[in-house]
């Protein structure tokens, strides 16, 4: 059983109206970098980064972190899981910068994307994007801009897909048998 | 592409794939070492024991680097140091060591076979950090990274290894890396360095440097290894440095932007010039700075999961 949660237009919606929640929350886009989560967090972060430049005229610098290095549960994988590369191309001390997800679920993400950031210095904030948020949070963590809320149940799978490399845009969810 | 492996005795039995992931891997880690704070928590709780049976600088740093910048706990042994002096084996050392619970167990030694011995006998896993005149599989690795960094592929590259490939490990490992790409290796060497059989390998051979050296795009210079004896294989260092030392004039036949690579200690004036090791082209710093990566990527693709 697989529902439509989100088609295109209501993707890009939410986009939209989460780039003017950053630009309002932050009034404006000073000092204002965004860190896109691997993968599809990098694809959010540009969208948002585009948005951003067609309204306030200002290119942002987008960043990729990967996660894998500070996952808490690394040393119960049974394969080591493959670290991809974290490109942050900016100074993060003193920047607010914007963590971009794709789905916020137990929020074990999002304590290590905050502890990868930590180690490359101190911003001034961090703050967190997510088109989804599936809720059956594990840890005291809650995003500052959310695209759609729904509460999926555990046997339920919220899948993001994403033109960039899915070749489509929708969010689905279905419930494995 | 998984990484399944308990060890990393070599480079012989890995696939492409293998090594490419191990380069990938090592290209996510470089990062880290460029860092204000060198520190990831991913080993957190990984002991490291390094047992090092021959002198060693580079690889031993290299390795405790590597795990520290992991966040493991590293204890290196020296054979000196160690109970060896007092006539403990190998093997009793290692199942001592191994009662103590570490996760690997970095070994370099001067016997070929000497880590694959104790990845038999050992729950942890092995990594093989040089044995005898066998394989070097981490500077192999680290060489092949430094390689497609410069020269962005592997497959189409021309290399030339020149010095003393008998006794080389380095040599070795390098040749079982490169033939599992589309490359194309000579050795070179006067006739008394080269081993039979080198040409099964599936590299030419040539005698002469100006020869050997002719349109490459790697040249990779190997120190006499006078250790296992290297030096009793020629009349005088004197005579081979004025055959087979790398000096400026030969690189003017190589590519135009050709990279020279040594795996070090370097022996000035010997197997290469100061102008060469110090000059444009050579790469042999860089070839330290990621031999850190590599080993970070051994370390975690060996002991990262549950094992």
């Amino acid at each position: 059983m697989v529902r439509v949660l989100l088609d295109e237009k209501a993707i890009d919606r939410s986009i939209t109206r989460i780039t003017h929640e950053i630009l309002e929350k932050n009034q404006g886009s000073k000092d204002l970098s965004l860190v896109g989560i691997r993968t599809r967090g990098i694809f959010l972060a540009h969208r948002i980064s585009e948005k951003i430049r067609k309204i306030e005229g200002r290119v942002l610098p987008v960043g990729v972190l990967d996660i894998t290095m500070y996952r808490d549960d690394i040393a119960r994988q049974k394969a080591t899981l493959q670290v991809k590369k974290t490109d942050i191309p900016f100074d993060v001390n003193d920047k607010t910068l914007v963590l971009v997800d794709d789905v916020l679920y137990t929020g074990r993400t999002t304590r290590a994307a905050i502890d990868a950031i930590m180690d490359l210095g101190r911003p001034r904030k961090i703050q967190l994007a997510v088109l989804i948020d599936r809720g059956s949070r594990e840890l005291p963590i809650q995003p500052d801009y959310t695209g759609f809320s729904c509460g999926a149940a555990t046997e339920e799978q919220v899948s993001v897909r994403l033109r960039e490399m899915d070749g489509t845009d929708e969010v689905l969810l279905s419930k494995s048998l | 592409m998984n990484w399944s492996r308990k060890d990393l005795l070599g480079i012989r039995d890995l696939s492409r794939e293998d090594i490419l992931l191990l380069l990938d891997t090592a290209d996510s880690f470089r990062e880290v070492s460029r860092r204000d704070i060198k520190k990831v928590p991913t080993l957190r709780g990984k002991t490291v024991i390094m047992l090092f049976y021959e002198p060693s600088t580079r690889t031993r740093v290299s390795f405790e680097i590597a795990a520290k910048r992991l966040s493991a706990d590293t204890v290196a042994i020296s054979a000196a140091t160690s109970s060896a002096v007092k006539g403990e084996t190998l093997k009793d050392t290692a199942r001592n060591i191994e009662s103590m619970r570490p996760d690997a167990v970095v070994i370099r030694h001067s016997m070929a076979g000497a880590p694959h011995m104790l990845s038999g006998i050992l729950d942890s896993a092995v990594v093989n950090a040089g044995d005898g005149a066998h394989e070097h599989p981490t500077q192999a690795l680290l060489d092949l990274f430094t390689m497609r960094e410069k020269k962005e592929t592997l497959d189409g590259l021309r290399i030339a290894i020149i010095g003393d490939i008998a006794h080389s490990r380095v040599a070795r490992s390098n040749i079982f890396a490169l033939s599992k790409f589309d490359t194309e290796v000579t050795c070179c060497a006067p006739p008394t360095m080269l081993p039979p059989g080198l040409e099964s390998l599936g590299v030419k051979v040539a005698y002469r440097i100006e020869e050997a050296v002719a349109g490459k795009d790697v040249i990779m210079m190997l120190r006499i290894q006078k250790e296992r004896g290297g030096a009793s294989f020629i009349p005088s260092l004197r005579e081979y440095a004025s055959f087979y030392c790398l000096r400026e004039a030969h690189l003017e036949k190589a590519q135009k932007d050709v990279i020279i690579m040594h795996p070090g200690p370097i022996n000035r004036g010997v197997e290469i010039s100061d102008r060469v090791a110090d000059g444009p082209y050579s790469v042999i710093l860089n070839q330290v700075e990621n031999g850190v990566a590599v080993r970070m990527a051994v370390l975690y693709l060996s002991i990262g999961g549950e094992g």
